[in-house]
């Protein structure tokens, strides 16, 4: 088990850096940084200073361990645009989006997994076919249109639910939370809807194809053949048999949800680190847009490795095997 | 007690009602082991499914009666038909590596069976399922129960999902296959346990099987099935001993037997499904004959070793390495049928892929003809032996291609060796081969899933032989196949065999097969070879004690049972 999860930490180092070096080339070769920081009136000799000064001139290799080694301490550079840190910028957007993620996920679990489990279980029945039609309209139409959509009937015709900001937040210890107002829970409906809708429908069909799948296994006959009563054969025996495919997936998809809830954040002007990143492309900010992969890669590799012990706790086989 | 009158199960389809079975009358008395034996497809399975109300939708039954005792089956609720499940019927299944829950350690199953059947407390049901392992034959039960499925060996987990149906006392179990992905030694002892179980605790047994050895050895009573409906049913002694009908004749014909050799399989004679036209793939013959006109090839091996490396479990330890083979060393002698016999495990499968240059040997020489054959990773896509050397597999359902017509999947050793250049020569070529191994010539353009697990067999067979191959390698070819089958594909290895002067090594676990097959035998006991010789003088007086034991455990039929 240990060996395992320190396999796993191994690779994700690997991959971070890889991840950093895309980042470093980004900011090293989209366009020159000089160019960026100054203005047209800059001699060229102060230029040269600058770049001096800034290490530019030094080996790409040189250049590329002091970024890493920078960005390990904490040190991600200065915006372009606002001239803050980076590291503050992004510090005071993340908590935003991991909500509105978080959100997003239980609802697309909540509402997907027992949905998948009814459908497969009555396949041919009306309200599983209402379910499936229903949940395919949800993922053939894009995102922004949900979002559109939701605003117009519970935001103007309704008047239920605010359209756009965080409402009403809490700080604690530098976390900015919405989720100890009513408020801040009435501005987090709609979007954590939108940005859910997609993975739901996927959890929930994939749910109900596992389970379809392990519903005519060999052990769940064999557990119908002794009486075990039906309520713990679906929901004990078939449903955890059911997770190990529907958590990879699932995991996949979170990162997805934080890395991708732009679309969702600019519809709502949620101001999380998509809408940060939107902003950061139009004003060609280079360092925050380099930022912005590596964190997001970091919350890929995270996931994934949760998953991954995930996996381990829920199927005893990928445990370390004892002398049989 | 249990009683079934005139049942009939059908199963809709676009093309109306299919019948799977038809007015079945079976009666089973408590701690009586009925044998229900039958060839695939006859329905046996669906009898067993009926009797526990699990016939798989949307099959129904039709018509008839199933009374347990005093219990009519078919007028119960489904709510009381779940309840009697496990209660009073129980159900084993074939095969023990599914049938278990993998999430769940043996514990939680049984006491879950347990406590669903009696009101026990937690504490109660757990020692009540610790006594059941320990009866059942599961050394030091207080600790293993607390394992999960797959950290128990085939027969072992056997055992468990025996007490697993066991746990409930049910007055019935039906045993679907019980032993039949299990080695001999296993079954053996699985079979013990049946009948150790029906005389003690005087549980009755419905034991459905396609093995009419297993019937012989434990049924008191045997109702032989085919095409969903009964053919004969009576005492064991009687039925198998006097066939009345021509079927059991056939069936118990078709068996081959361990005690002697015969020059032929037997066939049940009113069906062979061979086509035998005029020609009988004469084109092929000739063409097969006209190739290189050297004497057969012999394959030796020398000082053979496989080692796997295990999965790493930790930093510092060195994983385990599993020895497959241990420094094996035999000669096939050219033009002849080698035999190896082994349990599962024994490393028969992985001398095959090492002999096919499919996986690379820790150490040792091998050699075909007189030329060296390079182990994996030095024999060259163009070797030679790739195309001297072909393979038939053990499932035919997966060894060919789905997405290919028969003809392409004939073609492909022709032009894949560059034998046959021209594409419409290729396809009369290939024609002429079905016609050789008994295929009507329509077969050519149709696809794998049309056919029958025989006919599939014999397609694999016919295109490892249009590769003009020296030497063959067989492995468990008719493991999968019904026994009538199983005579048809093996005699007509035999006939290749003899008219092409093939050299063959026949791989399977089946004693009596490996008689009738062999010229020369390889016993394979944990990569090791116990004993090595003559066939003939190997079944007649085995050396290795292993080798006795086999013969001793393979179920056989007393003598004055056979007819010929």
């Amino acid at each position: 088990m240990a060996y395992f999860i320190l396999k796993r930490l191994i690779q994700s180092v690997f991959v971070m850096l890889a991840v950093a070096f895309l980042a470093f080339s980004l900011f090293r070769f989209v366009g020159d940084p000089i160019t960026q920081m100054t203005g047209v009136e800059t001699s060229v000799a102060d230029q040269e200073r600058l770049r001096e000064e800034l290490g530019l001139n030094d080996p790409f290799i040189t250049q590329f361990v002091r970024f890493t080694g920078d960005m390990l301490q904490g040190d991600f550079g200065f915006s372009y645009r606002t001239r803050q840190p980076v590291a503050e910028m992004i510090a005071d957007r993340i908590p935003a989006t991991l909500e509105l993620g978080i959100v997003a996920l239980l609802i697309s679990l909540i509402v997907g997994v027992p949905a998948g489990v009814y459908t497969a279980l009555r396949p041919r029945g009306v309200v599983s076919q209402t379910i499936l039609m229903t949940t395919l309209i949800g993922v053939s139409v894009p995102t922004f249109v949900i979002g559109i959509m939701l605003i117009f009937l519970f935001g103007v015709q309704l008047g239920w639910l605010p359209t756009f900001g965080r409402g009403g937040t809490v700080q604690i210890g530098g976390w900015e939370s919405s989720f100890f107002t009513v408020d801040g829970w009435r501005a987090l409906i709609l979007p954590a809807i939108t940005l859910g809708v997609y993975q739901l429908t996927l959890t929930m069909r994939l749910v109900r194809a596992e389970m379809m799948e392990v519903m005519r296994s060999d052990y769940i006959r064999f557990a119908t053949a002794r009486g075990v009563p039906m309520r713990r054969l679906y929901f004990k025996h078939a449903l955890a048999n059911t997770m190990i495919p529907v958590i990879t997936i699932i995991g996949l998809q979170f990162g997805g949800v934080i890395a991708f809830s732009i679309v969702t954040e600019s519809v709502f002007q949620w101001p999380g680190m998509g809408l940060l990143f939107l902003e950061s492309i139009r004003f060609v900010d280079i360092p925050v847009m380099g930022v912005y992969l590596v964190v997001i890669a970091f919350f890929f590799v995270l996931v994934n490795l949760i998953v991954d012990m995930l996996y381990v706790a829920i199927d005893p086989r990928l445990r370390v095997k004892d002398a049989a | 007690m249990l009683t079934i009158k005139d049942l009939s199960v059908k199963f809709p389809s676009r093309f109306g009602d299919v019948t799977a079975i038809e007015d079945v009358d079976l009666k089973i008395r408590p701690g009586e082991i009925h044998g229900l034996v039958g060839e695939s497809g006859a329905g046996k399975s669906t009898v067993g499914a009926a009797v526990i109300g699990l016939i798989s939708t949307p099959g129904y039954i039709a018509k008839g009666e199933i009374t347990l005792g005093d219990t009519d089956l078919r007028a119960l609720t489904p709510e009381q038909a779940h309840a009697v499940r496990g209660d009073r019927i129980s159900m084993i299944f074939q095969d023990p590596q599914t049938s278990l829950n993998p999430l769940m350690t043996v514990e939680d199953q049984l006491i879950e069976t347990i406590q669903t059947h009696s009101a026990v407390s937690y504490a109660e049901a757990q020692n009540r399922a610790v006594d059941l392992l320990e009866e059942i034959g599961i050394k030091n039960a207080a600790e293993r129960i607390k394992s999960y499925p797959h950290q128990f060996s085939g027969g072992m987990r056997q055992r468990v999902v025996i007490a697993l149906a066991l746990c409930t006392d049910p007055e019935l179990i039906i045993a679907d296959e019980p032993t039949t992905a299990l080695d001999v030694a296993v079954q053996q002892q699985v079979l013990d346990l049946l009948r150790d179980l029906a005389d003690r605790r005087n549980i009755a047994f419905l034991l459905i099987t396609h093995d009419i050895g297993v019937i012989a050895q434990i049924a008191d009573r045997v109702t032989v099935m085919r095409n969903g409906k009964t053919l004969e049913s009576g005492e064991t002694a009687q039925v198998l001993g006097h066939p009345q009908h021509p079927y059991t004749v056939a069936l118990m014909d078709a068996v081959p037997p361990l005690d002697h050799k015969i020059p032929r399989f037997r066939l049940p004679v009113e069906d062979d499904i061979a086509v035998q036209s005029k020609t009988k793939g004469a084109d092929a013959k000739a063409w097969l004959l006209a190739g290189e006109q050297t004497a057969p090839t012999g394959l030796s091996v020398n000082n053979l070793t496989m080692r796997f490396r295990g999965t790493r479990t930790s930093l510092w330890q060195k994983p385990d390495s599993f020895t497959a083979l241990d420094d094996v060393s035999f000669t096939v002698r050219p033009g002849t049928i080698m035999g190896l016999v082994g349990e599962s495990g024994s490393g028969k499968s992985t001398l095959a892929r090492v002999l096919t240059g499919l996986l690379h040997p820790s150490a040792g020489e091998m050699t075909l003809g007189d030329a060296n054959l390079p182990p994996a990773k030095q024999r060259s896509r163009h070797h030679p032996s790739r195309r001297l050397m072909q393979m038939v597999f053990q499932d035919p359902y997966s060894s060919l291609n789905a997405r290919h017509k028969i003809g392409a999947i004939l073609a492909e050793p022709l032009w894949l060796y560059g034998l046959v250049n021209d594409a419409k020569q290729r396809r009369a070529l290939a024609m002429a081969m079905l016609d050789l191994v008994g295929m009507p010539a329509d077969s050519i353009d149709k696809y794998p899933h049309q056919f029958s697990g025989g006919q599939r067999q014999r397609i694999a067979v016919a295109r490892a032989i249009l590769a003009r191959p020296k030497f063959l390698i067989c492995d468990e070819p008719t493991s999968a196949l019904d026994v009538s089958i199983q005579a048809q594909v093996l005699n007509l290895l035999k006939d290749l065999q003899a008219t092409f002067g093939l050299t063959i090594l026949f791989i399977t676990h089946n004693m009596s097969v490996a008689r009738q097959m062999a010229d020369d035998m390889i016993v394979l006991r944990n990569g090791k070879i116990e004993e090595t010789g003559p066939s003939e003088a190997l079944f007649s007086k085995p050396a290795a004690p292993y080798t006795r034991t086999l013969l001793k455990l393979t179920p056989k039929m007393p003598p004055e049972w056979r007819t010929a």
